[in-house]
This record gives C-alpha cells, sequence and structure tokens, in this order.
C-alpha cells in the first residue's frame, strides 16, 4: 500500500500573524522586516497584496517600498511566531505522530495509519486547515501524496487555504508541468545546466536518461530524477527524533560596522559563549573552528582551523576564531557580519591524547565555572550574569544569541546524497 | 474592529478548569455570566488575537470572551 503523506506549508507565516492581531493592516500591503536601525532591514515575509506589487522576501526594506509606496512594515515577533509554530505543531500531534518539521513554517506528517481513524489522506488535510484557521486564524496549504517530494510540490502548487492531491493517476498531469527549478535541490546553477540540456519541466526531467543525467550534473542528477519520476522513498522522522548534529554556530550582523580588532574580538567572545553554550547543551565538544566573514561591500568567506583539544569552552573557541581571522584574514574594509561555528563534533566524554605542558586540571575546572553559568542563566535569565568584554562593547553585544535566534535553517538530505 | 481588555471573576477549580462568572467594565459596571456554553481554543478575527473562547450568555445575547494566556478580552465593533 502506498503512503500517505501530507506537505502543510503555513501561507504567508510570519505576515499572516501580524494581519492577525492588527485587524487595521489586513487590507493593506504588509511586510514583516528586520530592525533596520540594526541594519536587519530586509522583507521576511510579506501578505498577499504586497506579493501583487511584486514585494520580494530578501530584499531590502526600502527596495520593497519603493515598489510598494503604501507598505506597511512591521517588525518581526519571533517570540510570537514561535508560538503559533508550536501551537500548529500541537494540532498535527492529534493526527500523527510522524510530524518531520522543515523550518518553522512548514513540515511533513506521515499519516498512513491514520486513515483507518479518520479518513483519507484529503480529509485529514481538510480537517487539519479547517481547524488551523478557525483555532489559530491562518491559513495553511497542504499536498496529499505517497513521497515527501510530491507533497510538498503540492502544497506550492495551490495557495492560499488550499488543498492538492497528486496521485499516481494524475502526477504526470499536474507535477510533469512544473518548472524544473520548483523541485527540491534545483537551485539556479542547477537550472542553468539543466536548460542547456533542454530540461524545462520536471516532466522532462524525469524522462531523461539517468546516465547523461550523471554526466553532466553528478550524483545529485540522478536523486533528482528519482525525485522527478516519484520514487523519493525518504521516510518522515518520528516526533521527538533530534537531527543529527553536525555543526553548532552562530552568526550575527551587527548593528554597525566592526572596524577594529577590539570590536571583533568582543562580538566573537559573545558568539563564542553561545557556541559554547549550545555544545555544553547537547553534550557536545568541537574539535575545529569555522569563521565566517563578511565585509561591508558583501564579500564573504570562511576559513577553518583544528584545535588541539576537543572543547566546549568559551575562552578557547573565541581564541581560536580570533587566531583564524588574523592568520587567515588580511582585513581590508570594515566587517558587516561576522560568525563563528564549531566543527567536526565529538562527544563530550570522548577520549583524546594529553600532552606534557597543558594544565588539563585547569581546563577541567573552567568547565565546571561555565556549566555553572548555564545553570545560573537558565534560573536567572541571561544578562544575570555576564562577561566583562561584553558590558564593554554593549553596542555591539547587547543580544543573546543562544535564544534569540532560534530559528535554524533545516536542509532535506541531512547532509546524506543517496 | 478590534478587542477590549476586561477584568474578569472566574472560579478555578481543583482539576484546573477555569470558568469566567462576571465581566467587569472599565467603567464600574458589572455583567454577570449567566451561563457558558462553549469552551474552545479559537482565533478572534474581529479582535485580533487567539486564546481559549468562551461563549458567554450575558442577559440573553451572546458574547464571546476570550482568554488568551493570562488576560481576558471581548471582541468590539
Amino acid at each position: 500500500m502506498d503512503r500517505v503523506i501530507l506537505h502543510s506549508d503555513l501561507n504567508n507565516f510570519y505576515a499572516s500573524v501580524e494581519c492577525l492581531y492588527n485587524p487595521e493592516i489586513r487590507n493593506k500591503p504588509v511586510a514583516v522586516g528586520g530592525d533596520e536601525e540594526a541594519r536587519h532591514g530586509i522583507v521576511l515575509a510579506k501578505n498577499q497584496i504586497a506579493k501583487a506589487y511584486g514585494v520580494k522576501t530578501g530584499e531590502a526594506l526600502w527596495q520593497a517600498r519603493q515598489k510598494c509606496p503604501g507598505l506597511v512594515t512591521v517588525q518581526a515577533n519571533f517570540k510570537l511566531y514561535l508560538k503559533f509554530s508550536h501551537l500548529v505543531r500541537e494540532i498535527y500531534d492529534c493526527y500523527t505522530d510522524q510530524f518531520e518539521p522543515f523550518g518553522i513554517d512548514e513540515g511533513w506528517l506521515d499519516v498512513t495509519g491514520s486513515t483507518g481513524l479518520f479518513g483519507t489522506g484529503e480529509k485529514i488535510a481538510n480537517e487539519i486547515r479547517k481547524r488551523i484557521y478557525e483555532e489559530l486564524g491562518v491559513t495553511v496549504s497542504v499536498g496529499v501524496s505517497f513521497n515527501k517530494i510530491f507533497a510538498k510540490l503540492g502544497s506550492d502548487m495551490n495557495k492560499p487555504n488550499a488543498t492538492t492531491i497528486i496521485t499516481r493517476d494524475n502526477y504526470k498531469t499536474t507535477v510533469w508541468q512544473l518548472p524544473a527549478s520548483d523541485l527540491l535541490y534545483v537551485g539556479p546553477a542547477t537550472t542553468k545546466k539543466l536548460k542547456l540540456m533542454s530540461i524545462r519541466t520536471i516532466g522532462d526531467l524525469a524522462q531523461c536518461d539517468t546516465k547523461i543525467l550523471q554526466g553532466r550534473i553528478g550524483v545529485v542528477g540522478l536523486l533528482l530524477h528519482r525525485f522527478a519520476n516519484g520514487q523519493d522513498n525518504s521516510p518522515v522522522a518520528k516526533k521527538g527524533a533530534e537531527a543529527y548534529i553536525k555543526s553548532v554556530g552562530n552568526s550575527i550582523t551587527a548593528p554597525r560596522d566592526l572596524c577594529t580588532i577590539e570590536d571583533i574580538k568582543a562580538v566573537f567572545y559573545m558568539l563564542s559563549e553561545s557556541v559554547a553554550a549550545r555544545l555544553r547543551g547537547h553534550g557536545l565538544k568541537c574539535t575545529g573552528i569555522q569563521i565566517h566573514v563578511r565585509d561591508k561591500d558583501l564579500f564573504s568567506c570562511e576559513r577553518q582551523a583544528q584545535l588541539v583539544f576537543p572543547t566546549c569552552l568559551t575562552k578557547e573557541i573565541s581564541d581560536k576564531a580570533m587566531e583564524i581571522f588574523i592568520s587567515k584574514y588580511r582585513m581590508v574594509k570594515p566587517l558587516r557580519s561576522i560568525g563563528v561555528r564549531g566543527i567536526n563534533l565529538v562527544p563530550e566524554n570522548y577520549a583524546f591524547q594529553l600532552d606534557l605542558l597543558t594544565n588539563q586540571n585547569k581546563r577541567e575546572k573552567q568547565e565546571i565555572v561555565e556549566r555553572t553559568v548555564d545553570e545560573i542563566r537558565a534560573r536567572f535569565g541571561y544578562s544575570a550574569i555576564q562577561r566583562g568584554i561584553i558590558l564593554k562593547n554593549k553596542d555591539l553585544t547587547g543580544i543573546n544569541p543562544k535564544d534569540d535566534h532560534v530559528i535554524h535553517p533545516v536542509g532535506y538530505l541531512d547532509g546524506k546524497i543517496i | 474592529m478590534g478587542k477590549k481588555f476586561v477584568s474578569v471573576i472566574a472560579k478555578f477549580t481543583d482539576l484546573g478548569k477555569v470558568t469566567p462568572l462576571s465581566i467587569l467594565w472599565n467603567d464600574g459596571r458589572r455583567f454577570d455570566i449567566d451561563r457558558v456554553d462553549d469552551a474552545r481554543r479559537a482565533a478572534s478575527l474581529k479582535g485580533g488575537g487567539i486564546g481559549t473562547r468562551y461563549t458567554c450568555m450575558i442577559r440573553g445575547r451572546q458574547v464571546y470572551l476570550f482568554k488568551d494566556e493570562d488576560v481576558w478580552y471581548v471582541e468590539v465593533e
């Protein structure tokens, strides 16, 4: 028997929540953006009316205002969106224990085992849509199919507030007509390559010879061929199944450009503190550090290096980040954003080679101190205890990167290809 | 369209169930709730928000009273 998989996608999520809470802006073009003063002024979401004016996600708010003079811009309220995301998941929980989130506003549900109780996939999809609208006041588009890829394409086909069914009988007349770029993992570069092979639609891709595809775009070609033919059999993860963590990182676009080594040191320190705390929270240590740097002209690059010992200590992470920055990057322009990432992770009790000179006792003590800080913060709040260097540069470091930014990007394949 | 936050006198049972008994208006008037017909999670499109919606009968009229976390509000035209 085929699986019954739903892909549910909240329509214009951030903008819909804002419009729900502010009835007076509902009939106006609305864009949700970051804080312009802190230089996070890009469009994160827009409502249908703003969309009609050509406002696009990711463009600067001033560009959006030029396209659409009456645009109402609202500052993002992530706490509220997370609350909604959580409430939506409570509704999904009523129908299945297999829900795999794909970002804050979408995800897959495998309801194969629930069809006996609740009826067909279509019936469940319609019920979920009705409940989300009545209980939370936002709309959702649902795709119903026999695999995750087609379900996702389905949810994109009819917006807003619709159910789209893709079956083995109709996928050739529906999915195959869509442009190849609608498929997961077909970005601008792949689209260009496919165009050179005269592959424009998903149908073209499905009917292309696998050998030719592999020759031109490599092993991803085979994967896309399978996707296009509805042969994706990846399961929907069970609820609570922790994603396998490959790295832990934080980055920030600073409120003002970073010009001096002192500025950079303070921001690296703040980010490292969050990375270290998150590593400890997951019971992990990192054996390598990667930094990310973007200058004011948006040129960006990444550099990395190995650590001598696995660590979850703020100072070791930030010292290494600084060392990489000084030795591997030549700063010519002020920096707009920087990031620190712990890579090559190992469990916290991982055995490692000691040496004669390093005082391991001191490292262990330091770890106890940092874990105590974690506990103090968990009980009394983030600002209950802080480092001197953070207080000295309040204009740059006055945020809590660990909890203020809890929306992590996700990948479909989790790093695995085939 | 909008919402008006109100003070409410409510009964909290030993099982954690909350039932509103009367609404206290800002000008000092008090409206006793004769009956609560329904309580469910719902969105208030008119008021702008979500919460637990109590369908209350007050002096023969049906009123939606919302409780969002720890605040109560009613929809106003």
